[in-house]
């Protein structure tokens, strides 16, 4: 209590002082009041705050403050019920009335806003109009129903105002027009009566205009039903209700039913659909960009694949996927939907719609969403239909790009159910668990049906059928493409089988993309394995098979090439790049195989134009060996190519008849793995055509290449033997396409733009953050930690207040005491005063007696 | 099992032969029955007889029962009147003596148990004979080794007929004896000078065990004490020659020196050079005498000059060797074939040291620069994250030369100045050139690579990039490195869906290859 009071009371002291000095009521203090504490000395950066001091003020107003609540407190101290005013600013005189009014006001609404009850979230104050409830309106407890209704409400009859306020001139007026002036109870009656009435009219007014409503509700559900999303439930119910329809009403309804059908999406125009694909791959595209430059590598990529909902790939294949399952069980009439991919799917829809409708309810409970993109689908599937009518006729011929449906893949659909017929493949297949269980379900079967047997296992086996199912296709992916380098290593190797499996390959990579790049992974692992072994024993390495080519091929197709870092393509890259530095070149399918290479890895780069020093070498090392020793002697030559040797001229060709009947073709990958005895010719021929493909590499090398800064010093040595090669009395073609590089190396103008380092921003100077020292202040502890002086400080702040409330508490009793002792001294004072009074009263009786008694002695 | 039981047997016979000979002189005949099996054709008793034998010459070294001095010829001895102790002894010398010849043979025999055996044998009655001395003293406190029997042994390992490597490494054990060795040197020197000088044309296969043997030879580099012998001798004297590092030094540097004037093989010059800067240029006693070996191999072109440097440079930087033309050498070493030979790491590493003065020429420093990033167009990944960080590496070295990666006030020019033709860096303009071959490795396609080449478009960072943890990284431990390498989210997808193996209709590899 002494504290609090203290804290007032400085405050106020303040307060007052502040008024005493810069107030306008500036009082001069009394000079015998003030009493200046005088310093000794004068310090710097202390502040003296107590130098003036006005001890008789202070002192005034604190006994001031005591009497108010000190002395009330006393002189209540035998009170039990106590008197609170709680009206609002009340005693403060700083608030004009009328603000006083204001907030008063302002307090009332407030606390008639406050909820009672949370949970009443309508208890709002109430809105009137006129003076009634708006609620009440609402309700329609007093219905006022039409217009006129409320005009006689707001004027009122004139009868009724006329007698209830009109006096006595209306009935006079009666009197006057009427044959006997009625009385006036009798009018009064008429009134009643009247009112009633009317009354009772208006309130058959009302019911009639409920019955009114009523009805049209009733009509209302009516059309509602017509309108409502399920045409075939309304029809049901309107039929119940309707035993015998009129037929055209009947065709009224369904016209109408038909016109606010369901609303859905709309069908989109071929247009659209080219669009939103050409969205879609311009996102990837966008995607595909920002990896190839790398400069984000480390930030977090999106989901791989963005799909639309008329994405043809990977949603789709799970609808159709359970349909297909379902239709299993029917038998052979599904035969021809087992095989076909969703193109036939749409052929089903509509050679047998009634069919597709049941099948349709079924997957209702199964695929709720299939529902919506019915109308997309159907779309496609138009389209995909018209491709397969296409693909019918030419079966070999590549489609539009538009739709990469893989119809054209199987044959027509007789032939297909001819086959089926025929051979009785199993429809359902487990997942292989090993490699050798693959081998045998795929060996010995022809390349349409391994490819139907793979597609099987793999519908069979869908992730959303079983739990399992996922890490068996992982497995298949794996199994497959040792299947695919099993093929390529054959004797003859079944590259068109390989050719179909690829798609296969392609879908479980979409599905899988962990798991299949860790067994690309792998695969390359071993490649790249077998190489080092070779170059650690031999100091040289073999070409490897066509298996590792065609390894490499698929992991262009199924990755992107073009990225800064993949994690499959990079490892793929150098594994190219160690077989075009490390392995010679002995043979003729070595000679294939490299340029099969080289290819390959133009292509991988063919996106993002990256630079391959190895592949210019090798096109370089293939010109050489193209061109007799004696001509290409003295340009550099880079390993695995040797200036002079064995293989220094494998590839040039003299007989001049066979370079006559030479025709330029493309290269069978069958070259590179058979070790077939030909004739001299055919393999003059496949010299020819390997200088042809290199030439054209190395055309398409310096179309790519032309921009880089250092090209002249690139494309120098290739320059110099395209040089000796069009005098090399080679084919006209081979000629042809020499000359026509070497232009374009010519027309190639280099500029060499001097070199500028990025500027980079100047290093700031060391700055060094300045130690802080705390200046020694006189009277503070030193040298203790941040908590020990919070401590010391806390305490001496107690001591201080503990002494400071000891006095103020000592100060009240001596105020209470004084107090006691003025009490006592008044009711003394009074005792005495009334004392004396009695005396006095006595004394003048007496005296009065005595003078009376005087009186009586002396009479 | 017949045969086994006659060995067994003969084992039986010779043992009794030896009890006999050993016992009394008077069966010393026994000893021609001994020596009958060293001719033996079966190993196995070859093995027998040559332990028996080495048992009892051993014996009789020690006895001393054999003729000490110059040994004269049995003939006459025998027929002469000398008494019958003087007889048998100088006989039993003989029989020694066609002993050791027959061990000598038979270190060239093809089976290696029986060389092996052979050569300890006779390294056996070397010891013992160093020490009972099969020669008088001519004075006092004579050194005295058993020369004439290890000139032999020595000719025995260097035969041009049979590569002698593993019973070389077997003699190895010898030669931590300094005495030995000394004496191996000696001898080596004599036999081969013997070899060259009979026959012009020596067979590559004695070059190289005479390499064997020259290459095992290791001196110490301190002089301590050169006690450790293998002849035990009673009192050493300070005046023997074998005691002192120096004359073992003049042995070496007389044994290589008569070896390398010879012609040898290349794959032996390559294995000579491998060796010179740290086990054979130390022990020299005048290394400059190398010189004309190392100018005349570094002449010769390719690797051999490549490791021709680095003898060359030892003698230059401390033997005060004045070589002019060594940096052009080393320039004109510098062609594409650097990146695929073996000794890759091996050159950039002599390259760096020959390059890390920072007192040389800023022309030079800028045509290696320039030279260097040429090559580096040709470069297969694994060489080209040494290179890159190489080159910058010289840049920061040498300031002066910063310009070629930054050039402000620099016009644009029509062709690039240097002259890749030029031989003499000094004339090769390298200095007024840009490193745009760097430039356009930025483009590589192997991150890692793009990345190194991707330094210079920053100011360069003051310190070096050391580049000897890079020195021998194999293509093959990149591309373990990119697979281990995990990807931060998950693998991206190609998004075009392929159709066949060879892909779409304008990929290349559908124009130039078919499936058919």
């Amino acid at each position: 209590m002494g504290k609090a009071k203290r804290a007032g009371a400085r405050r106020q002291v303040h307060k007052a002082s502040a008024g005493a000095f810069g107030g306008p009521a500036k009082t001069n203090p009394n000079p015998f009041e003030v009493k200046v504490n005088r310093q000794k000395f004068q310090i710097l950066g202390r502040k003296t705050r107590h130098d003036v001091g006005l001890p008789g003020v202070s002192r005034a107003r604190a006994i001031r403050k005591r009497t108010q609540t000190l002395l009330k407190e006393y002189k209540e101290r035998n009170k039990s019920n106590v008197f609170t005013d709680k009206r609002f600013g009340e005693y403060n005189s700083n608030i004009s009335p009328e603000e006083k009014m204001m907030k008063r006001f302002a307090l009332e609404q407030q606390r008639h806003h406050e909820k009672k009850n949370i949970y009443n979230l309508n208890e709002d104050e109430e809105l009137t109009h006129y003076g009634q409830s708006l609620a009440d309106i609402e309700k329609h407890n007093d219905i006022v129903d039409s217009d006129s209704d409320t005009e006689e409400r707001g004027t009122l009859s004139a009868e009724l105002t006329a007698s209830h306020f009109g006096g006595g001139n209306a009935s006079q007026k009666e009197g006057e027009d009427g044959d006997k002036p009625k009385s006036r109870k009798e009018l009064i009656e008429e009134l009643i009566a009247k009112s009633k009435q009317e009354k009772r009219e208006r309130q058959a007014q009302r019911e009639d205009a409920l019955e009114l409503t009523e009805k049209l509700d009733q009509d209302w559900k009516e059309i509602q039903t017509l309108l409502s999303r399920k045409p075939q439930k309304s029809e049901n119910k309107e039929k119940k209700e309707k035993p015998q329809p009129d037929a055209y009403d009947l065709m009224v309804r369904e016209l109408g039913f038909e016109m606010k059908a369901q609303p859905s999406n709309r069908m989109k125009t071929e247009e659209e659909l080219a669009k939103e694909e050409q969205e879609r791959l311009r996102k990837l595209e966008a995607e595909r960009l920002r990896r190839m430059l790398g400069k984000d590598e480390d930030e977090n990529k999106k989901k791989p694949k963005h799909m639309s909902a008329d994405d043809l790939n990977d949603g789709f294949i799970l609808d159709k996927d359970d349909r297909r399952l379902l239709s299993y069980k029917d038998g052979k009439m599904n035969i021809e939907d087992v095989q076909e991919e969703q193109s036939e799917e749409a052929g089903d829809q509509e050679n047998d719609q009634k069919e597709d409708e049941d099948e349709s309810d079924e997957e209702e409970g199964e695929d709720g969403s299939r529902d919506d993109t019915e109308e997309s689908d159907g779309s496609d599937s138009h389209s995909d239909l018209e491709s397969n009518i296409e693909s019918e006729e030419e079966n070999e011929k590549p489609k539009k790009e538009q739709h990469p449906t893989p119809g054209e893949k199987l044959p027509s659909d007789d032939q297909k159910a001819q086959r089926a017929a025929g051979t009785e493949l199993p429809y359902v297949f487990a997942a292989p668990e090993s490699y050798e269980e693959l081998r045998s379900l795929l060996s010995g079967r022809s390349t349409e049906e391994q490819l139907l047997v793979v597609e099987r296992i793999q519908k069979c086996n869908h992730p959303s059928l079983a739990v399992g199912n996922k890490a068996k296709l992982e497995k298949l992916f794996g199994f497959l493409l040792q299947y695919v380098g099993d093929l390529a290593t054959e004797s003859t190797p079944d590259l068109k089988t390989i050719d179909k499996l690829v798609v296969q390959l392609y879908n479980l990579c979409q599905m899988f993309p962990e798991s299949a790049s860790d067994s690309i992974k792998f695969v390359l692992r071993d490649a790249m394995h077998e190489i080092e072994e070779m170059i650690e024993t031999k100091g040289r390495a073999l070409f490897p098979g066509l298996d590792v080519l065609i390894y490499l091929k698929i992991t262009g197709l199924l990755f992107p090439t073009s990225d800064f870092w993949h994690p499959v393509v990079t490892p793929a890259l150098m594994c190219m790049s160690q077989m075009l530095t490390k392995c010679p070149v002995l043979s003729l399918q070595d000679v294939i195989k490299g340029l099969f290479v080289c290819c390959l890895f133009l292509e991988y780069v063919s996106l993002s134009r990256r630079f391959i020093p190895e592949l210019l070498n090798f096109l370089l090392g293939i010109l050489y060996i193209a061109i007799p020793n004696t001509k290409s002697q003295g340009s550099t030559l880079v390993y695995p190519f040797r200036a002079l040797g064995k293989n220094s001229e494998l590839l040039v060709v003299s007989d001049k008849a066979d370079m006559a009947t030479w025709r330029r073709g493309s290269l069978s990958l069958h070259w590179a793995s058979r070790l077939s005895t030909m004739t001299a010719t055919e393999a003059n021929h496949r010299r020819l055509s390997c200088l042809a493909s290199c030439l054209a590499l190395l055309k398409h090398c310096v179309l790519m290449y032309n921009a880089l800064p250092s090209f002249h010093a690139i494309i120098g040595p290739h320059r110099a033997l395209a040089e000796h090669l069009v005098d090399c009395g080679l084919p006209q073609d081979l000629q042809e396409l020499s000359r026509s590089i070497l232009s374009e190396i010519e027309i190639q103008k280099q500029h060499y733009r001097p070199l500028i380092c990025e500027k980079s921003k100047p290093v700031p100077l060391k700055l060094f953050t300045p130690r802080l020292v705390k200046v020694l202040e006189f009277g503070r502890k030193q040298g203790s930690t941040k908590e020990e002086q919070e401590r010391k400080r806390l305490i001496h702040k107690h001591k201080r207040e503990f002494k400071g409330a000891v006095r103020e508490i000592r100060k009240d009793n001596q105020f209470l005491a004084r107090m006691q002792l003025s009490e006592i001294m008044e009711r003394d004072a009074e005792r005495k005063r009334k004392v004396k009074q009695l005396f006095n009263s006595l004394a003048t009786q007496e005296g009065e007696w005595k003078a009376l008694k005087r009186r009586k002695f002396k009479k | 099992m017949d045969r086994h039981l006659a060995s067994a047997g003969s084992r039986g016979e010779l043992g009794r032969l030896l009890q006999a000979v050993l016992t009394s002189r008077g069966q010393a005949n026994a000893v021609f029955d001994i020596l009958a099996v060293l001719q033996s054709e079966d190993p196995e008793d070859i093995q027998e007889g040559v332990r028996t034998c080495s048992r009892l010459f051993g014996t009789l070294l020690e006895r001393e029962e054999l003729f000490v001095g110059s040994l004269p010829r049995e003939d006459g001895v025998l027929a002469g009147s000398q008494g019958a102790t003087h007889k048998y002894k100088v006989w039993m010398r003989h029989r020694y003596h066609s002993c050791c010849n027959r061990l000598e043979e038979l270190l060239t025999h093809p089976s290696f148990q029986v060389k092996e055996l052979a050569l300890k044998t006779l390294m056996k009655f070397v010891q013992l004979e160093g020490a009972k001395p099969l020669e008088k003293p001519q004075w006092e406190s004579h050194y005295l080794f058993p020369r004439t029997l290890f000139r032999a042994v020595v000719g025995g390992l260097l035969t041009p007929e049979v590569d002698h490597s593993l019973l070389i490494s077997q003699f190895c054990e010898y030669l931590e004896y300094d005495d030995i060795r000394y004496h191996t040197m000696q001898a080596a020197t004599s036999t081969v000078a013997q070899a060259t000088s009979q026959q012009s044309e020596v067979s590559p296969t004695f070059w190289n065990n005479a390499f064997m043997l020259l290459s095992v030879v290791n001196l110490p580099l301190q002089e301590h004490d050169l006690t450790k012998f293998y002849v035990k001798h009673t009192q050493t004297s300070d005046k023997w020659k074998v005691i002192h590092l120096k004359e073992h030094r003049k042995a070496f540097q007389e044994i290589w020196l008569g070896f390398l004037k010879h012609k040898l093989p290349l794959s032996l010059y390559k294995k000579v050079l491998v060796a010179m800067h740290d086990s054979i240029l130390p022990h020299l006693a005048q290394p400059t005498l190398m010189i004309d070996f190392l100018t005349s191999a570094c002449d010769v072109g390719g690797a051999i000059s490549l490791l021709a440097l680095n003898g060359l440079f030892i003698l230059i930087h401390k033997h005060n060797l004045e070589y002019p033309d060594f940096y052009q050498k080393l320039y004109g070493l510098l062609d594409p074939s650097i990146f695929h030979v073996k000794y890759r790491a091996r050159f950039f590493h002599l390259a760096d040291l020959f390059l890390s003065s920072s007192h040389l020429p800023a022309y030079l420093v800028a045509a290696f620069a320039k030279r260097l990033a040429r090559l580096a167009l040709t470069a297969p990944p694994e060489a080209l994250l040494m290179v890159l960080p190489f080159i910058c590496n010289l840049l920061r070295r040498h300031p002066a030369c910063r310009v070629m990666v930054h050039r402000p006030q620099g016009i644009e020019l029509d062709a690039d100045p240097y002259d890749p033709v030029e031989k003499d860096p000094a004339r090769s303009h390298a200095l007024e050139s840009c490193l745009w071959e760097l430039q356009t490795l930025q483009q590589h396609y192997h991150p890692e690579v793009s990345r190194a080449a991707g330094v210079i478009n920053q100011v360069l960072s003051v310190p070096e990039v050391s580049i000897a943890p890079l020195l021998e990284l194999t293509a093959y431990e990149i591309f373990e490195q990119d697979l281990k390498k995990k990807a931060p989210g998950s693998v991206p997808l190609e998004f075009i869906p392929s159709k066949g193996l060879l892909g779409r209709q304008d990929h290349l590899c559908t124009q130039f290859f078919t499936l058919t």
